[in-house]
């Protein structure tokens, strides 16, 4: 499996690290119910899935990749803070 | 039909022609008590102990594919009972003690093999939890054998005892522990939950879950429409998706963990053994073939095969162990989907849904569970009270924090099992 990171290229997956889905973190002062569908709950598709992977030994950005969880294939890599995973940021 | 020593006799000097199918292939009826969703050992399980220990025998298995297809077939056949937590410690301890019963309870041979294994430690912070452990095994009241280096060598004398990184210091000995052919313990579930009257339907896959006033009322399969006062779900490595058939979101990610298996070699394996450092655990099957596996993959997949980098991993290890396989050529590698919850523990516990149950979240432990999961499952579907030892196993832990059993201790949250 190889992840093409938007500012290094095609890489090696055993350069990324895996965080998991991608989903927006609810405010501080959310419900329970919100920060435990965030914490625990997972949609968990087979199919198209959007997640976080960490391009730790390489530019050390967060990049927000859509991957089939059925056959792996990598269908887009965007930077995580160009999403709105980044808007608060 | 029994199985005997001199059944298997007599077919042997008549040619075999006695033998017939072992269960049947009925048309789904209209309706049932319980509708199982998923015809692995799990649901197979639960079918026999519904029927054995609760008299309920109105019951439909669906099974998308054939039986014993999913995980069931795609382990590394381990069977212990030595975890560290209440919760899981006396279910496993009930699951092993289930085990060592099953083919005189089943009349068929699952091959359970008690041969013992041995968790290697590598320094003294790695003794140290394993003295805790074994401890606490002992309390649960398994059994467990502090070994000492020369105590392992003995015992295992091929393994790389002078690694430069992880010498073999010691072991943890399980003598009650380890594995039994995997099939079978399918098979076996499957005919005895049909010889009490069980309906085993296969190529039925569940399209839809019908819920009619927050309470369950049947199934819609491949084969048509099914009513049912209970289902039953018991499709771990799809769980979600046939959740999500209710409404119901899961606190499960799937994931590939993956197996690997040699050519036959001559006897050499003769425990299960565990290497504590860059994890690997390894067995010889009856046809000679070195079983072992690792780690997870570490990403969502419902892929059945795994990453290269894995297996780089898993190859490095088992050698670190036991450099005198190193010619020993791979045969196969196969991937299981684990429905991995936030803590690595698993859930059977009721749904939300009125007469909707839930088994799933095994993460890498569902196959010694089998015996121990349909029955603590049965008996929750039956009286609609959590069985004994399962009864920590509950879906509500996630969402209050409470009763969580994170056995590594690496944090309660997605991706760290």
């Amino acid at each position: 499996m190889r992840i093409h990171c938007p500012l290094c290229g095609a890489r090696d997956r055993r350069e990324f690290s895996y965080k998991g889905a991608a989903l927006v973190r609810p405010l501080a002062a959310a419900e329970p119910e919100a920060w435990h569908a965030y914490v625990n709950l997972r949609e968990n598709p087979a199919g198209p899935l959007a997640e976080l992977w960490y391009h730790e030994m390489g530019c050390g950005s967060w990049l927000q990749v859509t991957r089939d969880t059925v056959n792996h294939s990598v269908l887009e890599v965007v930077l995580a803070r160009d999403t709105a995973l980044g808007a608060g940021a | 039909m029994r199985f005997s020593g001199w059944r298997v006799l007599k077919e042997g000097l008549t040619g075999n022609r006695g033998w017939g199918p072992q269960w049947r292939d009925p048309e789904p009826k209209r309706e049932y008590d319980v509708v199982i969703i998923g015809g692995g050992g799990h649901g197979l399980a639960t079918a026999y102990y519904l029927a054995a220990e609760h008299g309920i025998t109105n019951i439909a298995v669906l099974e998308k594919g054939y039986l014993g297809g999913g995980n069931v077939g795609r382990n590394t056949t381990i069977v212990r009972a030595n975890y560290y937590l209440p919760g899981n410690s006396e279910f496993y301890s009930h699951s092993l003690r289930l085990w060592e019963g099953l083919e005189q309870e089943l009349n068929y041979n699952a091959m359970m093999s008690q041969r013992g294994m041995i968790n290697l430690f590598h320094n003294d912070g790695q003794r140290d939890a394993i003295v805790r452990r074994g401890n606490a095994i002992i309390n649960q009241g398994d059994d467990a054998e502090l070994l000492d280096r020369d105590a392992v060598r003995r015992l295992v004398p091929y393994l790389n005892f002078d690694n430069n990184r992880f010498p073999i210091m010691g072991g943890l000995l399980q003598r009650r522990a380890g594995t039994a052919r995997h099939d079978a313990v399918a098979w076996g579930f499957a005919r005895g939950a049909d010889m009490r009257g069980v309906d085993l339907i296969q190529n039925c896959e569940v399209t839809g879950i019908d819920v009619e006033g927050g309470r369950v009322t049947g199934v819609q399969t491949a084969r048509g429409p099914i009513r049912a006062k209970k289902v039953a779900l018991a499709a771990a490595g799809r769980s979600s998706q046939v959740a999500a058939l209710a409404g119901l979101t899961l606190p499960i990610e799937s994931h590939v963990l993956q197996a690997f298996v040699t050519e036959g070699i001559k006897p050499l394996v003769d425990h299960v053994v565990t290497f504590a450092e860059g994890h690997l655990y390894i067995s010889q099957s009856d046809k000679g073939g070195l079983v072992f596996g690792s780690y997870l993959d570490f990403y969502s997949s419902y892929a059945a095969r795994g990453n290269l980098p894995m297996v780089e991993h898993t190859m490095e290890t088992c050698l670190a162990m036991v450099p005198a396989i190193s010619k020993a050529r791979l045969l196969r590698s196969w991937g299981g989907i684990m429905d991995m919850t936030p803590d690595g523990s698993p859930i059977i516990d009721h749904s939300p849904i009125a007469g909707l149950y839930l088994n799933c979240g095994w993460c890498y432990g569902g196959f010694k569970a089998t015996p121990g999961s349909g029955n603590a499952y049965a008996h929750l579907i039956a009286t609609d009270r959590p069985h004994g030892p399962a009864a920590k196993f509950r879906l509500d832990r996630f969402s209050t924090g409470h009763g969580l059993m994170d056995e590594e201790g690496t944090g309660a949250q997605h991706n760290l099992h």
